[in-house]
């Protein structure tokens, strides 16, 4: 099992020197439920800066990976570490975008107050939100482009305006780190354009952002460094070197060539 | 058709509507939770904690009947968890399968103990709200209702959590994974929202039984939710909801059965009915999601609810 993890390429440019330079660590990082592995023997180094893409076939572990790093589900073995420190100790420094999905938008809040809970970290418990942080969330809420909609109840948004919702939440959270798990996913053109260019600001002012991601066409567009993930991973490094045909192969199975997956997506938005 | 409105009604109704208070508010988080049948569950399981406190103390409402219904509450959370991630069935079953044996064990136990103890299984099923107000308790001066004080005690310390916890509450209702990635831990959040039913279904439950006590849960938050989509105004709904069904049940159970030439029924029973029939005049004319303002609106055709399909 160990000659797998020394047999992969981990590219040199990745390599920590000082751990806490590193955004995210990943050691031997194993995830099972009910004894079956989800995710296996996971190896990363992920550098600053870097808007970071985790692509491979449905049940392939992106987002165990991405709740594994959050000790959102218990590891079966390995280590997480953010800016060379466990999680626990570097909550402030991750923000999280949830799949839309994973939430009832039927609850009664409206799209400010949704966005302030990114404020709730960093206020502590007990504490209630005041005027600053609901003036920080206006700010986030402008930033995705929806100041107008802050007191719309959630459940009268379309599925793009929650989305930048949840996008705006992860920005109230202040963070240096973000994990967003598919937030491309049924979203219209000008959100998806709009989510683009406010990933293309986080990356500017320093921020690393690992988003979960589907559509093999707009990968090379949108991301300059790739996981390539399926159960194990199969390649991480700068898009430009790991995002091939014969990576792909070996993280979609192989039977699955790279246009017939897009021609299944083509199938798949048609319907 | 007369009768006389004296001081016993209106301690009824002010231990009805305590009791009513204090259950809305932690219900409106179990009705968004998704959760309104723990409700139920707890209310069920609290039982032989309260047999068990009668016993060993013959008294009522004590201090050993409340830490028994919280470890009860937090027992009926915790086995129900378990039973349902290593007995592989779904959590409704693992409930049902923790709330009623919790239940039938309390009412064996108040089954052998009633020649000894003035507890009986009408009192489980809808409460003695009448009699409670005959118990007086003397404080001071004042001479209170031993059930109002204690209710109002738990009403108080249920507005106090819900205060003091509200965004910790609403957080790790509506998304719990990113509640415990802030460090807000939505496992203890349900554990607190737990301890918070169990203590309030044993002090309403002199007034209201278990078995009324979970409509009391249940019906004022899930009718508030129809008249509001802000929680804050959901949580003052679905009090005043409450307070408002202890008061229109009272009232229908001393008038609506003599005028038909019937004895005066039970006000608890009467206010879970007062309640139902407050869901359905929402239900039917609530401003913002009535049936009939949506039928308006599309000209006979029933449009979808806010957040339905997309």
């Amino acid at each position: 099992m160990k000659s797998f993890v020394d047999d992969r390429e981990v590219p040199s440019a990745g390599r920590p020197e000082h751990p806490d330079n590193i955004p995210l660590s990943v050691h031997d990082l194993t995830v099972a439920y009910d004894r079956k592995p989800v995710i296996w023997d996971v190896e990363l180094n992920i550098p600053e800066g870097k808007l970071v893409g985790v692509i491979g076939p449905n049940g392939a572990g992106k987002s165990t990976l991405l709740r594994a790093c959050q000790d959102l589900v218990p590891k079966t073995s390995g280590e997480v570490q953010i800016y060379g420190k466990p999680y626990k100790e570097q909550r402030k420094a991750v923000g999280y975008v949830p799949q839309r999905e994973s939430v009832d938008w039927d609850f009664p809040v409206s799209a400010i107050d949704v966005v302030a809970m990114g404020t709730y970290g960093k206020l502590g418990w007990f504490r209630r939100v005041g005027k600053m942080q609901r003036k920080f969330s206006m700010e986030c809420l402008e930033r995705v482009g929806i100041p107008h909609l802050a007191d719309r109840q959630i459940s009268q948004l379309s599925g793009g305006q929650q989305q930048r919702v949840f996008l705006a939440r992860a920005l109230a959270q202040d963070a240096k780190l973000y994990f967003m798990d598919e937030p491309f996913a049924a979203v219209d053109a000008a959100t998806e354009q709009a989510i683009v260019s406010l990933l293309r600001e986080l990356n500017s002012t320093g921020k690393t952002c690992l988003v979960v991601h589907h559509d093999l066409a707009s990968v090379t567009q949108y991301f300059d460094w790739l996981v390539l993930l399926n159960m194990r991973v199969v390649a991480s490094g700068p898009t430009d070197e790991v995002f091939t045909r014969e990576n792909l192969q070996k993280t979609y199975g192989g039977k699955l060539s790279l246009l017939d997956d897009v021609a299944d997506r083509l199938r798949n938005v048609g319907r | 058709m007369e009768f006389n409105w004296d001081s016993l009604d209106t301690w009824t109704v002010v231990i009805g509507g305590l009791s009513a208070v204090a259950a809305a508010l932690p219900g409106c988080f179990l009705v968004l939770r998704r959760m309104s049948m723990m409700g139920d569950a707890i209310s069920h399981a609290i039982l032989p904690g309260i047999a068990m406190g009668f016993l060993l103390t013959h008294t009522r409402i004590t201090v050993v009947m409340f830490i028994g219904a919280a470890c009860a509450g937090l027992l009926t959370a915790a086995f129900t968890q378990c039973i349902s991630k290593y007995g592989k069935v779904d959590r409704g079953a693992a409930m049902g399968i923790v709330f009623t044996t919790l239940f039938a064990i309390g009412l064996i136990l108040i089954r052998q103990s009633a020649q000894h103890v003035e507890l009986d299984p009408g009192c489980v099923l809808y409460g003695s709200l009448e009699y409670s107000v005959i118990d007086m308790l003397q404080i001071g001066a004042i001479e209170l209702p031993r059930a109002a004080v204690s209710i109002g005690s738990v009403m108080c310390i249920n507005i106090l959590v819900i205060t003091f916890l509200h965004k910790e509450l609403a957080i790790s209702t509506f998304d719990p994974a990113l509640a415990t990635t802030l460090g807000i831990s939505s496992v203890l959040m349900h554990y607190i929202l737990m301890v918070v039913v169990a203590v309030t279904t044993v002090a309403a439950f002199e007034a209201l039984g278990s078995i009324i006590v979970i409509a009391m849960l249940v019906v004022p938050p899930a009718t508030a939710l129809l008249l509001t989509r802000r929680l804050s105004n959901m949580l003052t709904f679905s009090a005043v909801i409450g307070m408002l069904s202890a008061f229109l049940g009272h009232l229908g159970a001393v008038a609506i059965p003599p005028a038909f030439g019937f004895q005066a029924t039970v006000s608890s029973g009467m206010m879970a009915v007062a309640a139902g029939a407050l869901f359905c005049c929402a239900w039917f004319f609530s401003p913002s999601q009535g049936l009939l303002v949506r039928l308006r609106k599309k000209g006979g055709r029933l449009p979808p609810l806010a957040g339905e399909g997309s």
